[in-house]
């Protein structure tokens, strides 16, 4: 497992973090297109909003994941975490627009439903909360509200993560297993910045 | 009793024109019904198309086969049709195991060419055929303290993937009430555009009532009982204050969790706009008056 993770950190210091962003434009441009050409089924719009929302809930997971992953596996993927946390934020708006724009289709609609639909409320909740998280991941800004102020203000993204899934869960029909199964990785996700589950620091 | 109900629907681009007007005409003579059949063709210009085959046997709502709308499509081939038996049973004359071929023995099948309107807000246009219910429940034999019609669908946990993994309980079960059931536009389809029902389509018999929410077209039917008293219905167990078990198709009644006021056509592409859900699906006319009297938001 150690030789895993030490090779595996070796190669990742030679893949620089901008690359995240070319693939995430490229898979966000290839699914629009698969949703013009017909390569997303009979009902696309509904498909291109899910799918949006779906790989942009997937890198809140991954950004998620970065800190226990050093922390527990030593797997160091630090330097990627600004550019998954910005693309998870491209996708939720593309999900965003997606949904206000092709599917709801009229500003009194869009309105009516942040309104009067408990998930869509949340969902938009979620969204808003992610706006000062993506105009203060730059140096720039870490430098002017210094580290702590900066860390408390990221520490939105625990509950961005609770109310996408309470998001997800509630607008599903019946009991399907994933937004469930995405719950529970969160869940996890999030016990283990809980103080007494971490191990000593080292000195 | 068929040819209770004329379409209104077209499916003049499916067809060459030619050739479907010809049909009309054959089907007309010889139901002896010419001059309605005029009337029928004339009323043909109300703009609205069949989905295309395509459309309608890839996006379904089966969840034997899975939540997903490509599930079934992908997973339904397993489900074995021929031979298929449907019990009947409970308040019928002559109630007994029959098989499919026995069920619609005399029948005349006909095509029904619908609007069907999920209760996810989306819609299409189906060209089914098949026969109307109050046929085949004449057939067995209506006892006079029958109210209602319970209807089971197969749960096969061998061939259905959905089954196995139980994502809602099975099998589902839906009912309607005796006159909504016996009403001309109630019909079982045993196929589509002239084609043996697919398997994801809820092959080989299922239930259409163009007025309802898609859930209530029960599909792939084992089982029909006459019953006295209200029966249970799938989602109305799971979530009875978000589907009702009239279920009638109400845009001013919104779903808790999504408004009903407007439907998406399914097959327009990526830009399809939303239209107008039509009050009763655009049946209203037909069948208002089983509602009559009825508060239709407390009776959702």
């Amino acid at each position: 497992m150690m030789a895993f993770v030490d090779t595996a950190n070796r190669q990742l210091r030679r893949v620089p973090a901008w690359t995240i962003y070319i693939a995430g434009a490229a898979w966000a441009g290839w699914l629009f297109w698969l949703g013009l050409t017909g390569g997303l089924g009979a009902e696309p719009i509904n498909a291109l909003e899910r799918a949006y929302g779906e790989v942009g809930l997937k890198l809140l997971v991954v950004t998620l994941a970065v800190t226990p992953l050093r922390r527990f596996l030593g797997l160091n993927l630090i330097k990627f975490r600004r550019a998954l946390g910005l693309t998870a934020f491209f996708f939720v708006m593309a999900h965003f627009l997606v949904w206000a724009v092709l599917d709801v289709h009229s500003l009194s609609r869009v309105w009516a439903d942040i309104v009067k639909r408990p998930y869509v409320t949340i969902g938009m909740a979620a969204f808003l909360m992610l706006i000062p998280l993506t105009l203060t991941s730059n140096d720039q800004s870490l430098r002017r509200m210094g580290g702590a102020a900066w860390r408390k203000l990221h520490k939105l993204t625990y509950p961005v993560s609770l109310l996408v899934i309470v998001h997800y869960i509630w607008l599903t029909k019946g009991f399907p297993y994933e937004p469930l199964a995405y719950g529970a990785v969160i869940v996890v996700l999030l016990a283990t910045r809980i103080r007494r589950f971490l191990p000593a620091k080292a000195a | 009793m068929a040819y209770r109900w004329k379409n209104t629907l077209t499916r003049a681009d499916v067809t060459p024109e030619a050739m479907w007007l010809n049909r009309r005409q054959i089907i007309a003579g010889a139901a002896g019904l010419g001059a309605i059949a005029a009337a029928g063709a004339a009323q043909a210009d109300e703009g609205l198309e069949p989905n295309s085959y395509e459309d309608i046997t890839s996006y379904n709502n089966f969840y034997e086969f899975g939540t997903g709308k490509s599930d079934p499509a992908e997973n339904a081939g397993a489900m074995v049709t021929d031979p298929w038996s449907i019990r009947v049973d409970g308040l019928v004359d002559n109630p007994g195991d029959y098989s499919l071929a026995q069920l619609l023995d005399g029948l005349t099948a006909e095509e029904r060419i619908y609007r069907f309107r999920c209760v996810e807000a989306w819609s299409m246009v189906v060209p089914w055929n098949g026969v109307e219910l109050a046929d085949i429940l004449t057939k067995v034999g209506i006892k006079p303290e029958a109210k209602y019609v319970a209807f089971e669908s197969l749960a096969d946990p061998e061939t259905m993937i959905g089954v196995r993994r139980q994502v809602i309980p099975f099998p589902y079960v839906e009912g309607l009430r005796l006159d909504e059931a016996m009403h001309p536009l109630t019909i079982m389809a045993t196929g589509l555009y002239d084609r043996p029902m697919p398997n994801q389509n809820g092959a080989p018999i299922r239930l259409v009532v163009p007025w309802k929410y898609g859930f209530k077209s029960i599909k792939s039917i084992i089982r029909i009982t006459l019953t006295e008293e209200q029966p249970p219905a799938t989602w109305n167990m799971l979530q009875s204050r978000e589907y009702g078990f009239y279920s009638n198709v109400n845009p001013e009644v919104s779903h808790p969790r999504w408004s009903q006021a407007t439907e998406r056509r399914i097959g327009g592409g990526l830009f399809n706009a939303r239209q107008d859900t039509l009050m009763f699906n655009g049946y209203e006319q037909e069948v208002a008056s089983l509602y009559e009297g009825m508060d239709l938001r407390r009776n959702f």
